[in-house]
């Protein structure tokens, strides 16, 4: 009797739709393709009424290094999607061509730059955190990271950001 | 499908947005806003009447193009109409269900 309540109970949760709450993102990468879709996705959350938090770790902090954030590329090399031999991708000005056509497509869909972005977020309401790690890997501080981030947090830190029902998380 | 919003018969669709702007009163916008947990102020009826006019003008609206030439910024937006400000401001302003990403 006992398994036969944890069955019903088990298809009680089944059946109830369970919303999405709130999307934690991780972005470890700063190619500009990465990083606009980790933005996206966040501001998508906050515009659906649903809590969004960004953890910036490994090379995801350039995102919102002060001195890099306008000058993050998309990579032209070991990116099939480019459809360019591989070895052409790796010639002098090839990422820059590469990424100034991508930026002029972005502008042309109402789509921010990365500071731009990054304060539309803040005024969203979706939260920034730093990787801890990741700052002293890099040796960086909280003075060279967009000033509006609200915090460093460590591993720890980010997962119980996590707690509550309907919080889901994405690693980019 | 039809609603009854503020005493009359109006056109909506499925997610009860307007299909009809001519059908449109403040006493519809009063009524969905209610409906939305939204009590309207002179600042929520200003960024109404600028959706509106946008979509008019037939201007594609985002909440980066509303933040940057709209009456208030996107911080206000979000207390204004929280969970969902463009969506929640384009069903009171009777207009369709915003398709935009950004």
């Amino acid at each position: 009797m006992g398994q036969g309540l944890a069955k019903d109970e088990t298809d009680a949760q089944l059946t109830e739709p369970a919303a999405v709450k709130k999307m934690l993102l991780i972005l470890s990468k700063a190619t500009l393709d990465n990083v606009y879709a980790c933005f996206i996705l966040a501001n998508g959350a906050r515009m659906e009424g649903i809590e969004a938090e960004i953890f910036f770790t490994f090379f995801g902090l350039e995102a919102i290094t002060k001195t890099k954030m306008e000058k993050l590329h998309i990579a032209t090399v070991g990116n099939p999607a480019m459809h360019i031999p591989t070895m052409l991708g790796g010639l002098p000005g090839m990422e820059s061509f590469a990424t100034k056509m991508m930026k002029a497509e972005i502008e042309k869909l109402d789509i921010p730059t990365v500071s731009e972005f990054l304060d539309i977020l803040t005024a969203s309401g979706a939260k920034l955190w730093a990787c801890k790690l990741a700052m002293e890997m890099f040796h960086l501080e909280q003075k060279d990271l967009f000033d509006e981030i609200d915090g460093v947090l460590t591993v720890g830190g980010f997962y119980e950001r996590a707690i509550g029902e309907g919080t889901h998380l994405l690693f980019i | 499908m039809e609603k009854q919003l503020a005493g009359l018969d109006i056109s909506v669709d499925n997610e009860g947005y307007l299909t009809d702007l001519s059908q449109w009163t403040r006493e519809v916008a009063e009524e969905i806003a209610e409906e939305e947990g939204i009590e309207m102020t002179d600042q929520h009826w200003k960024v109404i009447e600028y959706i509106q006019d946008s979509f008019r003008n037939q201007e594609s609206l985002s909440m980066r193009s509303l933040g940057k030439r709209g009456p208030v910024s996107i911080k206000d937006l979000y207390a204004l109409f929280p969970d969902g400000p463009l969506k929640k401001a384009s069903k009171i302003a009777g207009i369709p269900k915003p398709a935009s990403c950004v």
